[in-house]
């Protein structure tokens, strides 16, 4: 597989949430608007990425018996470094993201990346690897927040262009599911034609 | 290199070097992040203080405890030029949809509200949230609680609640009443 190709298909042939339906609980969770979405993306990329150089470094001293608990450690261990730097430098985005940064270890996407890629394939890999899943991932959740946002709301990145309130249901978590639901239809149709 | 056989002792020695190594990069970061964490915080509630008060340029604070309610509440009194001007209050209910809400309630010496901020929350987004939103707030400012009910319209008292976040609004009553009762047998600048 080429460097290209192994960047770009977290985005569309093999995006975690809209394809390989990794990592849900944080998708429908967090993403009540578009900003918590790409923060919580952002936030998963970089433990995926560091997780994936860190795993494909040291594949081959972790004997098989031992490789996924190692891994949990080593991914916990940049989960919170994620977590207290966040909560120094941007308060804010910690107080909306609040309970699912430390859920970023239990992140079945992290996880299956180390497990399934990053544990059998080179460095440079490793590293596209953990790049591309982690901005699909990002993508995935800053359009279904987007969505949500928008049609709950009448806003995006809270810049409110419709007045009044919105549709409530979108804010909660049946509305997560709803449109959830229409967008993995999209890209399967997307990736269906292309 | 070869893959490591899975022998004990090859295990013991895998795991043991791993924690070991994440525990020293965390004791790192830890300690790197610890001041701006305080920072952060520090910085929050001494804006949220300034929000609510009048202007000022010395603050004392104390610890008052609540007739009702377990956790005592935090009295910022504030003066300019050695006259009182008001009191700020850290308040909290634990009534709302997700439990604690904590608000920093700004009360004047004659007891009248002077603003409201929302310091923590962890109500439902685009719901409960609206709390923090000026549209309710609104109504609190410049009221004197002994003449006006802290309590929504829903339970016969003054207050407008949000709309679908009726327990959201009953708990930010709640608190601000909390705040002033305690305001009121206190004094407040003593």
């Amino acid at each position: 597989m080429s460097q290209k190709k192994n960047f770009t298909k977290g985005f569309l042939k093999e995006n975690p949430v809209f394809v390989l339906l990794l990592g849900l609980c944080p998708a429908l969770g967090v993403t009540t608007s578009a900003f918590n979405g790409l923060g919580m993306g952002l936030a998963t990329t970089f433990v995926l990425v560091m997780s994936n150089i860190v795993v494909s470094l040291v594949k081959s001293s972790i004997p098989d018996k031992v490789r996924i608990p190692s891994f949990i450690v080593i991914i916990a261990s940049f989960v919170t470094i994620v977590e207290l730097t966040m909560q120094g430098y941007l308060p804010d985005l910690y107080e909306q993201l609040g309970l699912f940064i430390p859920l970023i270890v239990v992140n079945c996407l992290v996880l299956g990346r180390a497990e399934a890629f990053a544990s059998k394939n080179t460095l440079k890999s490793s590293i596209i690897d953990g790049l591309g899943m982690g901005l699909g991932f990002a993508m995935a959740l800053t359009i279904l927040g987007g969505v949500r946002e928008l049609l709950g709301n009448g806003a995006i990145f809270g810049w409110k262009f419709i007045e009044g309130d919105g549709i409530l249901v979108f804010i909660l978590s049946p509305g997560a599911f709803i449109v959830f639901g229409y967008l993995v239809a999209l890209l399967n149709k997307i990736n269906k034609t292309t | 290199m070869a893959k490591k056989e899975s022998t004990f002792i090859n295990m013991v020695l895998t795991l043991l070097i791993i924690t070991g190594l994440s525990s020293l990069a965390l004791s790192g970061v830890f300690e790197l992040t610890k001041g701006p964490i305080a920072k952060a915080r520090q910085e929050k509630k001494e804006r949220a203080i300034k929000a609510v008060l009048p202007e000022f340029d010395t603050m004392l604070l104390k610890m008052v405890m609540p007739e009702t309610g377990k956790d005592s509440l935090e009295f910022i009194a504030a003066y300019e030029d050695s006259l009182w001007v008001g009191t700020a209050i850290s308040t909290y209910t634990y009534k709302g949809y997700s439990g604690l809400i904590k608000l920093m309630v700004g009360l004047l010496p004659d007891g009248c509200i002077e603003r409201i901020a929302v310091l923590e929350q962890k109500e439902t987004p685009g719901l409960g949230t609206k709390i923090a939103d000026e549209k309710f707030k609104h109504q609190f400012i410049g009221k004197d609680p002994s003449k006006y009910i802290l309590k929504v319209k829903k339970d016969g008292g003054d207050f407008d609640a949000i709309t679908a976040a009726t327990i959201s609004s009953r708990a930010y009553c709640e608190a601000v009443q909390r705040a002033y009762d305690a305001f009121k047998r206190d004094g407040g600048n003593k």
